[in-house]
């Protein structure tokens, strides 16, 4: 992976999110430099997931701005989803689509071209050792080779902002030293990831870690919930 | 912000308005309906079934600017986001169906005396009926969906689809009756309308809208409570 | 460009691989054309009269059943977020399913129409008006259908929901559908009805997509 990044920080600032009536998080500021990672630790509905999405693009926050260097993401949504390589709960994998097919789709959205798609999407498989899975339909696969299938598109991608939503799911000990050597190798090229997990992960030396929920908003007084809208 | 923006000064604004509108409805219910089943004349075709014209018409017509407060609120809320105009939305959907389920069965009791029938595919009668569907499916929707502020997205959504489609609906229906009809059934509507009938007419028409108003206001007073409710047990449960 | 024709292949392909899923939607439409003379009697005359309705409505009733599939499996595989993140508008990703979904199900049921419609004793005049009036009008549900589909995301009762919104909205191509074929049959000209499901079609294609691109951003939330 002789990559090399020449991306501007990520961070995020003063974000918070309102689910289902509830606030998730509120006033809550990071920042990502290029080779470094942030670790998302934290409880169930922490609102780690919630936090991923944001990242993404693909949840609107209730209110604070990301930002790509000086600039306010949301003013680039598309330019921004081109940066990224994003991985959630689900493995967005077809069962009746081969490992290799899957992937390549998605390397195909991201417009790689077929030749550099292949190379990729090769040298991604031989990493995390699936390569005898490339002609499989996913849905022979069992739930460890899925995720690494879908871990082999985040790899493949030419994202300098990784964005792992519990990477390590039903992975076995080898996969996960696998998926920290690319990991560390996708740091030192200049790269950005952002893990929620629960497990122990490298995520290598410059690492932060940041608990959603310590920026939970418990602060609301019963008279302003009984005054709001009963939205946020 | 507006997200942030206090209700309570709608809520003020909608306590001080309820008693007056609901005042004004109650009179113009009164004297509308004493205009219109005792004073004014018996029509020379119909005799006096005309009178069913007198709560029937302005229920078509309640019904239709229902669903165009329904469209406007949605696109208020999609455009603003204000939570105000979800609430109007929900609020809009259920009491513009009831006037159309008002204008459908007042049309079916109008049309047996006249047509000799319950039900004729009148033009007007079968759009009303689709207008019917329409409000139908975009109640489902709003309540289909677990998280309740997705149904309100999504509804917004069915509500701008809608209006765009519902002058489509409307012209091909007409379309579809003038070459289907036999031109000797009498049409509905169809008599003129002398002006002492007028009078009563717009009494009763200015009665459904200030009681649309008045509906209006109390769904969204309950709207706002139910959800403050939901928003009160969530935050006891985190304590 | 590549994108969208990206899209589209793989939604061809997984229909293709899933076939059982594509049969079943067409076979509904046969059989269900297949009962009406069963339930009426096999009068040639009567058949004749009721085989536009009968074509058209069950056309709906077939694509109504495939509707619920179209987002609900991208949405539940995290597919969805993945569409959303290729950085494709949202309403090109829907034009890309609804032409596949057009493909797969509107293209089988214009080559099955005027076959079922020879065992409904259709007039021989009306064949073209059967023809061009699905050529026109299938594409309008598939439109409008992946509005619907787009909308009730995430429901449930997703199927019969779908079904519920979007039929009133097909009316419309019912009826110029149905009123061509009666006119060609009578002898008249079908014209003005097929122009009226051109125009109808033109101004899905652009508006369809825009809505369902705004339902699915919504979904994602």
């Amino acid at each position: 992976m002789e990559r090399c990044f020449e991306s501007d920080p990520f961070a995020g600032d003063q974000l918070a999110v309102v689910r289902g009536g509830r606030p998730v998080f509120a006033g809550l500021s990071f920042s990502v430099v290029p080779g470094a990672a942030l670790r998302l630790a934290g409880p169930n509905g922490s609102g780690k997931s919630s936090l991923i999405r944001v990242m993404a693009g693909l949840l609107r926050p209730t209110s604070g701005v990301l930002r790509w260097g000086e600039e306010p993401v949301h003013q680039d949504p598309d330019g921004h989803a081109r940066r990224l390589a994003f991985l959630g709960h689900a493995d967005g994998l077809k069962p009746t689509l081969s490992a290799g097919e899957n992937t390549a789709f998605q390397l195909r959205m991201r417009g790689m071209d077929r030749s550099t798609r292949t190379e990729a999407m090769q040298r991604a498989f031989a990493t995390l050792n699936i390569t005898s899975l490339l002609d499989l339909p996913a849905g022979w696969l069992s739930s460890g080779q899925k995720r690494r299938a879908a871990l082999a598109a985040v790899l493949a991608s030419d994202a300098a902002l990784w964005l792992l939503d519990e990477p390590t799911v039903g992975l076995d000990t080898a996969s996960v030293t696998a998926l920290e050597g690319a990991i560390a190798n996708h740091l030192a090229s200049g790269g950005m990831v952002v893990a929620a997990t629960h497990t122990a992960l490298d995520l290598g030396a410059r690492v932060t870690d940041l608990d959603p929920a310590t920026f939970a908003r418990r602060t609301a007084t019963l008279s302003e919930l009984g005054s709001g809208w009963g939205v946020s | 912000m507006h997200r942030f923006a206090n209700p309570t000064r709608f809520l003020r604004l909608a306590n001080a308005v309820l008693p007056w509108l609901g005042g004004l409805t109650a009179i113009l219910f009164g004297v509308g309906l004493y205009q219109a089943l005792v004073i004014s004349p018996a029509d020379y075709q119909q005799g006096e079934t005309v009178r069913i014209m007198y709560v029937h018409v302005p229920a078509a017509w309640a019904a239709l600017a229902g669903y165009a407060s329904l469209a406007i609120a949605s696109f208020t809320f999609l455009v603003w986001r204000h939570p105000l105009a979800d609430l109007a939305a929900r609020a809009a959907s259920p009491i513009g169906a009831g006037f159309t389920a008002i204008a459908l069965v007042t049309g079916a009791l109008w049309g047996q005396p006249m047509w000799g029938t319950w039900w004729v595919w009148d033009a007007r009668l079968t759009s009303v009926l689709i207008l019917f569907f329409l409000y139908l499916g975009h109640m489902a929707l709003v309540n289909a969906f677990d998280d309740s502020d997705r149904g309100g997205r999504a509804g917004a959504v069915l509500a701008l689809v809608g209006v765009v489609n519902l002058p489509i609906i409307k012209f091909s229906v007409d379309w579809w009756n003038t070459l289907h009809q036999p031109a000797s059934v009498l049409r509905m509507g169809g008599p003129k309308i002398a002006g002492e009938m007028m009078t009563p007419l717009m009494m009763m028409a200015g009665a459904y809208f200030a009681l649309f108003g008045v509906l209006m206001i109390l769904r969204i007073r309950s709207l706002l409570a139910a959800r403050r409710l939901r928003q009160l047990r969530l935050a006891v449960q985190e304590i | 460009m590549g994108r969208f024709w990206a899209i589209m292949s793989r939604d061809l392909t997984l229909a293709r691989r899933q076939g059982a899923d594509l049969a079943m939607t067409v076979s509904f439409f046969v059989v269900v054309v297949v009962l009406f003379p069963l339930g009426l009697g096999p009068t040639p005359g009567q058949l004749a009269e009721i085989a536009p309705a009968v074509l058209w409505v069950t056309a709906l009733l077939a694509a109504m059943l495939s509707f619920d599939r179209l987002f609900q499996q991208d949405s539940e595989d995290g597919g969805l977020d993945q569409l959303a993140l290729s950085g494709l508008p949202l309403s090109v990703v829907a034009l890309a399913k609804a032409l596949a979904h057009w493909l797969t199900t509107g293209l089988p049921m214009i080559v099955l129409a005027p076959v079922l419609a020879i065992t409904l004793n259709l007039d021989g005049d009306a064949y073209w008006a059967l023809i061009l009036g699905f050529i026109l009008g299938t594409p309008i549900v598939s439109l409008f259908g992946t509005v619907g589909a787009a909308l009730v995301v995430g429901a449930r009762r997703a199927g019969v929901l779908v079904a519920l919104i979007v039929l009133p909205l097909t009316i419309p191509v019912l009826i110029f559908g149905t009123l061509a074929i009666d006119a060609a049959a009578n002898g008249l000209s079908i014209r003005v009805h097929l122009l009226m499901l051109a125009a109808i079609l033109a101004a899905a294609i652009p508006l369809a997509p825009m809505a369902a691109g705004a339902a699915l951003r919504q979904a994602l939330e």
